[in-house]
Formats: C-alpha cells, structure tokens, sequence
C-alpha cells in the first residue's frame, strides 16, 4: 500500500462509513428501527456481516452494531511526515468500507433504489450454486469485477471479449468521470447476463460490494466456514475464488475504499492509470495493485497477477470460441438459419467405428451448405453424425461424448445449442454467418474438442453433416434404434451388477472436506455426474476427481455401506467423515459439497421427506426456502435429516431406501414433479403405489407442515402409516 | 581547535555527542572515552582470557606465548580458564535480565492483589492490567483457564512465572514457542533450560575450582543458562510489561540530547526497568507538580530517557530518548538536567561525581544499585506513585539551582518510529481481519526482502560512538536486509534518521524500499529494550509458522549481532542467539577467548554443527555486513528461495 494509496483508501472509508450512517439514520427516523431490511433470495441476511461477524442482521436495529464495528475500523489518515505503519489500517478501512457498503445497498434495496436500471443487483445464493461445477471444471476460471468506464467503447468490447474467451465471469458496473461500462456494453448490443459471463452490478462504485458478498458466500456455502470465522473465510477467498478487480478509469477515493475491501479477500486490483503499485504479496497471492497502461497487456496482467489458470480451447472457426459463450441466445431477429426445434427436423448422433472406417479429420457435407439457403427461408434439416474410433473407447461412452456436442456447439460465440438426440435445436446468427461461419465449422469444432477434452479415449473423429430432407429422415431411425438400446442398457445397471464405484473428488477445490460417491443408482448431486461419466472421465484422466473404489465387502445393505468405500471417504474428507450410508437419508448421509440440484428434508410433522429443487424461490412446509435449508447442508459436512442430491436420484432404486424410498416423499414443487414426470410415474408403479404422485402434495397445496400433514390424512399417503422416521 | 575536532571524530560521529565532549573539556570534566585512555594499554592477559581469579591458589594466568606457564596451580589451562571466565559472565549477563523479569513477575502478583498502588489513588496512580488480551494469551500458554477475572488470571500466571525462576527440573514454558524443530535440537543436546534461577547456579557451580574442566561442556552448560534467559527471564520481562504497562504499538519519538529543554524542568530516567519509569511518566502530568514548576519559573516538566528504560517508555509512551549508554554523562554535561533517575544495570559509577559539578541530582531507586552519598528513595510498586511524584518534586525544585550560564543543550534532535513487537506485526501487516506475517514471508521468499538482521547492544568507547551500528545498519539496508533493533543500537540510529519512514527512500534497496512502502515502515524496525531482545526470538519463530522458509530458526536467512557491545548481558544474548540457531558477529573486541584456540574455534565454528548458529567476531561494520550478508544468502540458498528481484 503506497501512502497515497493508503490516504484515497483512508478518506474514502471514511467518506462511506458516513453515507452508511446518514442513510441509516435517515431510515430508521422514517421506517422505525424494527423496520426489516435484507436482500432477496438469500440464506446469509447481510452475508459480509453473516460470514465475517456472525451477524444475523433482519431489521435496521440489528444494523446498528455493524456500523458500530465498521467505525471502529477507521483509521486515522497517514500524516505527511514520519508517518505509523499503514498498511493494516487500509486494509482495516477497507473491510469497514465492506461492511457499511452492504448496509447502504440492503437500505436501497428497502428503498426500493436496487436494482439499478439494466442491473442484476444483489446476486442470490442459488447462482452461486448453480455455477459450482463451472467453477470446478475449469469451464469458469475465474472472476473479473470492472469498475468503471474504459476510454472507449470499443475497448471497453475487446477487454469484455478477451475475458469471455478466457472464461473468466465479469461483473460490470462503477463508473468513470459520468460514464459507466455498463452503458458502453449496451451501446454496443452486447448481450448481458449470467448465461453470458457478463453482469452488470451498478453504476456506481458502492453497489460493486454485490461481487463481494457474493465471494463471501463461497466459503459459507462450499468451504464449511462458519458465520464468524473470519479470518477462514477471508482465507478461503484468498486461496479458491479466483477474483479480480479491474479498475477503468480514474481511480478515486471510494474505488480505493473498495478496492481495499477486496485486497483483503485475496483479490488483486489492476488499474489502466498511472497509480502506484502496491507489489508486495502475502495478503494477495501475488502483487495487490498493479497498473498495466496497455489495453493489449491488461487481460493478460490481471490472469497473471491473480494466477488465474486458463484452458483455452484454440478451434480454428471465424468467430470467438469458449465457455463464457454457452449461454448466449440468439434471437430471431439475429437469426440467419436454424435447426431442430420446430423449424425442422434435425438429431445428433455419435458413434464408434473400427478404426480404419475413421479418417481423422474427415468432414463431409451431404447437401447444400448454409450460403446455400433457399431465400426466404431461415431453416433447414440437419443431421450431425460423428464418427469415433480409439483403441480404449467403450460402446458406453458414446452417450457421454454425444451429450459433448451441446457444450461443444455452443461454446462458439453467436451459435446456440440447447437439447441433444434428436430433440436439438441450433440455431445460428446473421453475424457468425456474416463473418464466414460455415456447417463444416461445426465438424471443426467437434473434431478439435473431442481430441482435446477425450484423447485419452478417441484416436480418430470424423464427421458428417446431412442437410437434405430425405437423408435425415433415413438417417434418423438409425440414430433412435441406437438411443433406444442406450436407454435399455442404463436401465439394467444398477449397484449390484458392479464391482466399482467412483468417487467424485471435483468440488474439493472450493470444497476441500466432501467426497462424492456416484454408483450407477445414484449420481452426483450436481446432477452433472453419472456413473458412466465418472467411469470415462477414469479412462481419460486415471489421475483426476474419478477414481474407481472397489466396493468390497457390503457392512449394511439397508443403508448402503461399504467398508472400502468408507475407508475412502475417511483418507479423502480428511478425516472428517467416518462414514457414509448412500441409501440413508437419516443414518450417516452423505455429505454435499454445495452444488447439489436438489435438497432432501425430514419433515417430521409428516413422518415423511419433501423434496426442493434449486429453482423453486417459494417457501417449502419445513418452514425454510431452498436458499435457507441449502445454508445447513454443503461444505462437506453430514447433516442426519438434509440432503443435497441429483434430480434423478430421486427415481432411483437406492432413493433413500433405508427409509423407504420415494414412499417417504410427501412434497415436491410442481416443475420438479413436472420435470421428471414419467420416470416418477413409473417408479411409482414398480413400488405398487400407482397413484403415489398424486398424493405427493406441491405448493399449491401445501406451504406448511399443517396444511401438508391435513392433506396427507386426506389422500391417505403411505409415509403416515410408516415406521417412525425419528 | 583542529585537532581537537579531528579527536572527536574518533570518539563518535554524533554531532551532539561530540558538542558535550568539547564542553566536558572545556570545563575538564572526565568521561568514559577519557577513562579509557587513562586504561591504556588494557591488561593483555585479560583481553586474551587468561588470567584466572577463581581460587587462591592463584592469581594464575597463561602465557599466550606458549613458553611459560601453560597451566595454573590446579592445572587448568587455557581452554579451561578461558571458558569459565566465559561462561560466568553469561551467568551474570542472565541474571541481570533474569532478575529484572523477576521483579516484573512480582509486580504482577502485587497488581493482581490490588497491593501495588497506595489506597485511594486515582487508577492512572497505580498498576493495572492494561493488556488484557496478551494476560489471557500468555495464561494461556501456562495452561489456566482465562473464564476468570483479570485479577485472578494475573494472579494465577504471577504465581506460575515466579514458578519459573525457581523450577528445578522440567522445561520452561516458553521454550515451547520455538519451532518444534529447535525445541528437539535442545532436548537432544540437553540444554533445554529447566528453572531461571537453577541454570545460572549450576553455571557459576560448574566454573568454580575443580569442577568442569571440558571446555566444550563449560559452552554448552552456558547456552543453557542463555537460553533461561532468552526464553525465560527477559522472555517474561517483556511479556509481563506488555501486561501491566500496556503493549507498545507504532509510535513516533525523537531522540538525542536536543530533546533536553531549555526552560523545562528536565528529568532523565536511566537504567532498564521500566515499572518506575511508567510512573514517573504519569507523575510528570501531577498538576500539582506542573503548578510548582511554572511557580519555580519553568515551562513545564520535560521527561526523557537514556539507555533501555529510555527505550521502554519510548516503545509505550513516545517519550523522547535523551541518548544511549555512552551519552549518560553527556546528558548532565549539558547541564540542564534537575534529576536524573536511575534503578539498575548499565548506570556509570561516574555518574555522581559528574552531576556534583552541576546542580543536577542523581537519585537511585533500586537497593540492588546504590552509590555511596546518592540520594536514594527506595521504590516499591506498592509507593510507587508517590516514590515518582517525590523524585519529580526534588527535580522541579532543584529548577531553581541550574545555573543558565553553563547550560548548554545541542541542537540535534532526530525524529523516529518505534514500538514494533512480535504481536503487532500480525496487525501491521495485515489488518485486523487478516492479521498475518505472510506478507514478510513472501517479501522474503520473492526476494524483495533479502533476510532479517538483528542489530543490538550497546556502546563501547573503543568503537567510534555510534559508527558501527550506523554504518553497519546502513549497508545492511542497501543491501535489502531488514533491520530488527533493540537497546541502544536501536538508539544510534535513530539518531542518525534510520528509524524514520523516509529512511527507505534514501538507504534502502528497492526491493525492501518496495515492502517499506507497501507496510509505510522504516527499514529498521525498534523493537524495544535489550530484554525485549526475546520479541525478536518470538517473532522469528512466528516467522517459521507461517511457512516457507524452512522448519527450524537456523534455517531463516537471518543473521544477528552486537557491535559495540560492552555489557556481559551482550554475552548472554549472544549465547542464547547462537543457542537458538543464529549466526551472530560480535563487533568491538572479540570475547576474552584469543588465548584458547580450542575454544574460539569451538565459539566460532564447532558450534554450528550441533546448535545451527555460531560467533563471529569482526571489527570492521563493511565487512560485518557482508558476513551477515553472505550468511544469509547461504541460508537462501539452502532454502532454495528465487534470487533477489532488483539485483
């Protein structure tokens, strides 16, 4: 911390701890001190006050000790000569800037000042989780927080793309001598949001403490770090959330103030203005303010100084390719030609061949090409069909390599990709096509991806593109008997047939104690792990999250326990977990790293289970939302009564079978039943409960443990007449 | 004029220094730098360890020469006679900060029986727990339970630190805050130190006639009596001040004699326990006394200090340093000093005969440390107050006597930061929610930082005042090593305008300048008295906590010494470095050891293998810094650390 530093950082704390008690003040004179404050869709009240003071602030009153504390931070502002030690009382300022920077967001929020026009504000803790397993699998390397305006809009675009090809999520926002990032992306038409790594915050400096108590919640949702533990969580962001901040513009008083708060959590600053460097390391990994003139350099600076590990996917196509494009749409006024969906007829299909029917590389087009559209027209029939081949490729991997070319196909910046088999839906943008995007770019894609992420399996990929009507329909029925025999095949494995199970050791990157154990009766709880996924992604790296554990000798069938398998979960939780029951809800469950799709819950009014899936936002009869039952599990900790699990465990065999399986569930929301209803129909009728969904209540039934229980009696639900669940 | 200038130069190169020297000539009053002229030729036989006084047999001595007497009466020879002249002045050095923690330790139990302040006084009149926080952390190490009242933890810890001095078999406590590492080096050699009081005597037993006669056993026996001194008696001084005096954190201070006032009653205090000091701090604020000496025509009460109680009240309060050891007689030389007060160790038996050339009044305090004909008020931190108050009163009311026409107060006054310690670097560095030492961690594994120097001690008049530490702590800084400092080392250069922040800027490296800036720290960090010499031990073991530069102290790319060393307790601190795995280089003379070649080669080389750390003796401060210098890039190497980045 220079001295200069030191002093902006200093004032503007202090600045901030003023506007935070102003408003405060202001709010409790007009809304009276029991006045409720708080952000949506959170289980952490004010989370940088939950996490680092154990706070649990729920009405204006509860403000007034944090602000008390943030004062007590403040600093004096280093004298002009033969001045005291600074660096920790910026750091001090900073983290007191922290505090009152939340509580003048939660007071905006009451005033109803939050979200700022074309905002996300404050972000829930569902993102959070349903971005885990990006974080882990590399598909997210890390975070940019940019604050303010760069000089122009056009680079303000080229830094935006840069970070998206190197997947890097951006929070955008602050401004800049009046403007703001925020509006320059606009300017520009370029798409905002989650899905595509961009989110605008707010255009000022104050509402970048959303990035931040957001970071926070990391620790408290993935690394077992409990409210209060300061300096774990602190530590925790320092060594697993790879944060940055990047400051565009001018960098004044309150940027410093906030800047400060982030230095504290491990997270670098880079600026574009002639500052002076702060480049000694230990509260960051690396420098903790560096400045970097060049537009050029200044991507590669801030990867650098935060040692940000990038895997960037080189494919040679026209346009932009990388995860941070995934989510993008494209809309039909942006649309060139598209594929599936209800425009036309179209599958996927990925199959393996002996290896001399593969010439690698290969790409045929069968049928005119997407310059050749007929005019007038914006569809066409298409039929992707890549062919594998590799000494260790498996006839069982051809499904998980299939369900690639989703990702794959949508990775490439203005072509979007949603469904798989032969219920796909591409669709491609006039300006990807405008820049010379060809359909043998997709066997490009395909081709160069699969050798990346699967050389340890595939040798060789052709592929073979059929776009005229009459080969897609003739193509097709071979594709479906394929998918048909996959289905049988799935459908007669199960734990008992195999000797191995596989752990899924991924999350231990920001979840250092949970060990996940997928069987073929049960995936991982993220939903994102199969037993065949874990089995294939063995095969292609031996060394990686999935190793195979032999099951060994069954110590209690009832809750499905394993001696090897527990002697595992021991060594890799280290040592915190003794055992785990992968069929029990209630003896030994298994623990959750935090991105789990679904959340199990002892209802005990109701001797049964109800199940929440991460998209229901509404209150659920346990009395708690998924956002506050998804606080007691996760960060690798057992929680007798809760458990995170993957949708389609709950039609599963092994579903909490010690405790009777899905007889015990007496709640579900209706998209969740929805979702999976079919396969809950069918696993009804295999337990001989036919009518057992219809008596599974949802919200619209029941948001309370009485109204549920009533409604239980009611329809007469088996889990009433069960043994004592407690 | 000229050559008496070009004297001058020799005797020190503190301008204020060599003003008082010319007036102490002027007015023919002598001083240590004249006595030890009138010393020369100093006894050889002495200076080589020689001479033995143990028993009357003798006096016996050595001829270095090797052609007379090569034994004395009982047979001892060189290596035994040089090493038990060692070895009890290691006992000595010990006792003296020993005995210090001791009477800390017993202000403690007095404050927690509410014994230590008159009844009825005003709080700011007596001792109290002024660090809460560090009482419980330390009760802690002594494993008793902190769910009590400040008064029944002190009490309880009281009692189990007067526990230490009289232990007699087990491990002291603090010894288990050196790394893991370190504390098996000691088991195995067998010199973890088992009671204070039982090491140093066993020590002296072990010297006296006919009982050890290894030399090698002698040194091993002395580190143990260090280390009882290390890691106990100066180990619970500081620990115990901190407590009931409250733990310094960064203040500014200025130093040297022009902090003396002209129209102030000026009140020195001088020696090393700071519990009489701290009072006398707050009976300088008496309004009543204030009154009395603005009656008297004087502006105010002007306090300052000399030597290590200087450095205490400086560390916890930013009282101004009047100057080091070899500025005691000097300070009354100016002859603006009412009172000059002192209690125990480093006080020059010259004292009194110097303030009887001027109105100024030495009293003692202590009844370890008296003079023949001093006024002497006997201080107990039960009186302790009023013991301060009346000692300030005959001060102000000597105010009247000074005669202007002989005072003469330099100019030279230098600003400084202090008051560094093991506990507030964790702040310094990191804030409150990140409280760390990583950051100087790193700034050492990055090679910003090239390595730790701790630079101690005190003055000899056979050195160039001050030029030793000065200019050895300058290339030291150069050369991107950081500075640790106590004691009156620490006070050369601040005097110089080391200890100021700005001081990065104009003799650091750019690499340490680069952490300087980044923490808004001098390069030379004061980290207190000399029985805070322990702050530095701790420190470098929170240092190896913190990971990275290897397991035990003697890995540290650190180095130690003490260049102008005089006192036995340098010894000691010497021995309990070295003990604790550190390289440290005495400067000045070498110890009384050149006699036995065996044993100056053990001292120097032999103790590296067992221990980690060894002596040094030079006495040049360019060549001193490179020894430091290459030591601690040996130590890098070893630890396989990158290079330097600006190099």
């Amino acid at each position: 911390m220079s001295k200069v530093i030191a002093e902006l950082v200093i004032r503007g704390s202090q600045d901030i701890f003023k506007q935070a008690s102003d408003f405060l003040d202001k709010a409790i004179k007009e809304k009276g001190p029991a006045q409720k404050i708080g952000f949506p869709e959170t289980a952490f009240y004010l989370p940088a006050a939950n996490a680092l003071l154990g706070a649990k602030v729920e009405t204006l009153k509860d403000v007034l000790p944090i602000l008390e504390h943030a004062k007590s931070l403040l600093p004096d502002i280093p004298s002009e000569k033969v001045w005291l030690p600074y660096l920790g009382d910026a750091l001090n300022a900073g983290m007191s800037t922290l505090f009152c920077e939340e509580i003048i967001v939660a007071l905006r929020y009451l005033y109803g000042q939050e979200p700022q026009k074309d905002c996300n504000g404050f972000f829930t803790d569902n993102i959070l989780r349903s971005l885990g397993i990006q974080l882990v699998d590399g598909r997210m390397s890390g975070f940019a927080a940019i604050l303010g305006a760069a000089p122009d809009n056009k680079t303000a675009v080229e830094i935006i793309r840069q970070l998206q090809e190197r997947n890097i999520l951006i929070f955008v926002g602050s401004q800049s001598e009046g403007r703001s990032i925020i509006d320059q992306l606009l300017e520009e038409n370029i798409q905002m949001g989650w899905d595509n790594y961009i989110v605008p915050y707010g255009r000022d400096t104050i509402s970048a403490v959303y990035a931040l108590n957001w970071a926070i919640r990391a620790a408290l949702t993935f690394g077992g770090v409990k409210p209060g533990e300061a300096q774990k969580c602190l530590m925790y962001m320092k060594e697993r959330v790879l944060a940055f901040a990047l400051a565009l513009g001018k960098v004044d008083e309150i940027k410093c103030a906030t800047a400060a708060a982030a230095i504290n959590m491990g997270f670098p600053v880079i600026a574009d203005t002639d500052i002076p460097e702060i480049k000694a390391s230990g509260i960051t990994t690396y420098e903790a303010l560096v400045k970097e003139l060049n537009y050029k350099n200044i991507v590669p600076r801030c990867i650098e100084v935060r040692g940000i590990k990038v895997k960037v996917s080189s494919v040679p196509i026209p346009v932009a390719y990388a995860a941070a494009f995934e989510g993008e749409r494209v809309r039909r006024e942006q649309l060139y030609v598209e594929f599936g969906g209800k425009a036309s007829a179209a599958f996927e299909y990925l199959t393996t061949l002996e290896s001399n029917a593969v010439e690698d590389g290969k790409f045929e087009l069968i049928g005119p090409d997407i310059d050749q559209l007929e005019k007038g027209k914006r569809s066409m029939p298409l039929a992707i069909i890549a062919e594998v081949a590799g000494r260790k490729m498996q006839k069982d991997f051809e499904p998980i390599l299939e369900r690639q070319i989703h990702r794959f196909v949508n990775y490439a910046m203005g072509i979007m990709h949603v469904g798989q088999r032969d219920m796909n839906w591409i669709r491609i943008s006039n300006d990807t096509f405008n820049k010379g995007f060809r359909l043998k770019h997709l066997g490009v894609i395909l081709h160069a991806m699969l050798h990346q992420e699967y050389s340890a399996i595939v040798d060789k990929v052709q592929v073979k593109l059929y776009t005229r009507q009459e080969d897609v329909d003739k193509m097709v029925a071979t594709a479906q008997k394929a998918y048909g025999e996959r289905d049988e095949r799935l459908s007669g494995m199960n734990d008992e047939s195999v000797d191995t199970f596989y752990s899924c050791l991924l999350c231990q990157s920001f979840a250092p104690n949970h060990v996940c154990i997928v069987t073929p009766e049960r995936l991982g709880l993220c939903g994102a792990y199969s037993w065949l996924d874990a089995k294939a992604s063995y095969e292609i790296t031996p060394t990686g999250p999935n190793q195979p554990i032999i099951k060994g000798g069954i110590t209690d069938d009832r809750l499905g326990q394993w001696k090897n398998i527990n002697e595992f979960i021991y060594n890799k939780s280290n040592k915190t977990v003794e055992k785990v029951s992968m069929y029990s809800l209630m003896d030994a469950p298994q623990s959750s790293c935090g991105c789990f799709e679904c959340i199990a819950a002892v209802i005990p009014e109701a001797n049964g289970v109800m199940i929440v899936h991460r998209d229901h936002s509404g209150m659920t009869p346990s009395g708690m939302t998924f956002t506050t039952l998804a606080g007691s599990v996760g960060g690798g900790v057992q929680t007798p009564g809760f458990l995170g699990i993957g949708k389609l465990y709950i039609v599963s065999r092994k579903f909490i079978s010690a405790e009777g399986g899905l007889k015990r569930v007496v709640w579900m929301p209706k998209e969740l039943k929805d979702i999976l209803a079919d396969k809950l129909k069918k696993r009804a009728e295999e337990l001989g409960e036919s009518g057992l969904i219809d008596k599974i209540a949802d919200e619209t039934i029941a948001t309370t443990a009485e109204e549920l229980v009533s409604f239980l009696a009611k329809v007469n639900h088996p889990a009433l007449t069960m043994e004592p669940l407690i | 004029m000229d050559n008496l200038k070009q004297q001058d130069k020799r005797q020190t190169i503190d301008l204020a220094t060599q003003e008082m020297l010319q007036k102490a000539k002027k007015e023919n009053i002598k001083t240590a730098w004249d006595r030890l002229q009138a010393q020369e030729p100093q006894c050889g036989f002495g200076q080589l360890g020689l001479c033995c006084t143990v028993c009357n047999m003798g006096p016996c001595r050595i001829d270095p020469f090797g052609e007379e007497a090569q034994v004395g009466v009982c047979g001892a020879n060189a290596d035994t006679i040089a090493a038990r002249n060692l070895a009890r002045k290691v006992a000595v050095g010990s006792s003296a900060h020993s005995d210090h923690g001791r009477d800390v330790a017993h202000t403690l139990s007095l404050t927690s029986e509410s014994h230590a302040h008159a009844p009825g006084g005003h709080a700011h009149q007596h001792y109290t727990i002024l660090d809460a926080e560090k009482l419980k952390s330390v009760a802690r190490e002594f494993t008793i339970d902190t769910n009590k009242t400040k008064e029944q933890i002190a009490k309880e810890l009281s009692k189990k630190l007067l526990e230490e001095f009289g232990r007699q078999e087990g491990e002291l406590v603090f010894t288990k805050r050196a790394p893991k590492k370190r504390q098996d080096i000691w088991k195995k050699l067998n010199i973890t130190p088992r009671g204070i009081d039982r090491e140093v005597v066993e020590l002296l037993h072990t010297t006296t006639m006919g009982v050890d006669n290894d030399y090698k056993n002698i040194i091993n026996n002395s580190m143990r009596c260090a280390l009882s001194d290390g890691w106990g008696g100066s180990m619970v001084a500081t620990e115990v001040q901190d407590i009931i005096l409250g733990s310094p954190q960064p203040i500014r201070g200025k130093v040297n004699l022009g902090v003396l006032k002209e129209n102030y009653v000026n009140i020195v205090v001088h020696g090393h326990e700071p519990i009489l000091s701290e009072m006398a701090v707050r009976a300088s604020k008496d309004p009543e006394l204030l009154k009395l000496a603005k009656s008297l025509g004087a502006e105010g009460i002007n306090l300052a200090g000399i030597c290590c109680t200087a450095n205490e009240v400086l560390m916890r309060h930013g009282i101004p340093v009047a100057g080091n050891f070899l500025q005691q007689e000097l300070a009354i030389i100016t002859g603006a000093v009412e009172v000059m007060l002192v209690d125990v160790q480093c006080i020059m038996p010259s004292l009194q005969e110097i303030a009887s050339c001027f109105h100024s009044k030495l009293i003692t305090t202590n009844s370890k440390a008296r003079f023949p004909g001093v006024i002497h008020v006997e201080f107990n931190p039960e009186n302790a107050y009023e013991v301060a108050k009346q000692i300030i009163r005959v001060g102000v009311e000597n105010f009247a006597n000074r005669n202007k026409e002989r005072v003469n107060i330099p100019k030279q006054e230098m600003d400084l930061v202090a008051g560094f310690t093991k506990e507030n670097t964790f702040h310094i560095l990191g804030g409150k929610y990140r409280a760390t030492y990583r950051p100087l961690n790193d700034a050492i594994i990055s090679g910003r930082i090239r390595g730790l120097a701790g630079v101690v001690g005190c003055n000899n008049p056979k050195q160039t005042h001050d030029y030793f530490h000065t200019a050895l702590v300058k290339e030291l800084i150069k050369n991107d090593v950081l500075v640790l400092q106590t004691g009156c080392s620490a006070i050369a250069c601040a005097k110089q305008g080391l200890l100021i922040p700005e001081a990065a800027k104009i003799y650091a490296g750019k690499g340490l300048q680069e952490i300087c800036e980044a923490v808004g720290i001098p390069p030379v960090l004061h980290l207190g008295s000399c029985v805070d010499n322990s702050r530095i031990l701790t420190a470098a073991s929170h240092i190896i906590e913190e990971g990275g530069l290897g397991k035990d102290l003697s890995d540290l790319p650190a180095a130690g010494c003490a260049p102008e060393w005089m006192s036995e307790k340098a010894i000691a601190i010497g021995f309990y470095f070295v003990a604790s795995g550190v390289y440290t280089i005495f400067g000045a003379s070498p110890f009384s050891t050149l006699g036995s070649k065996n044993l100056t080669d053990y001292l120097t080389n032999g103790l590296e293998e067992s221990v980690g750390g060894r002596f040094e003796f030079c006495d040049d401060p360019l060549k001193m810094a490179e020894l430091m210098i290459r030591h601690i890039d040996k130590k890098r190497k070893a630890l396989n650390l990158s290079p330097l980045i600006y190099q």
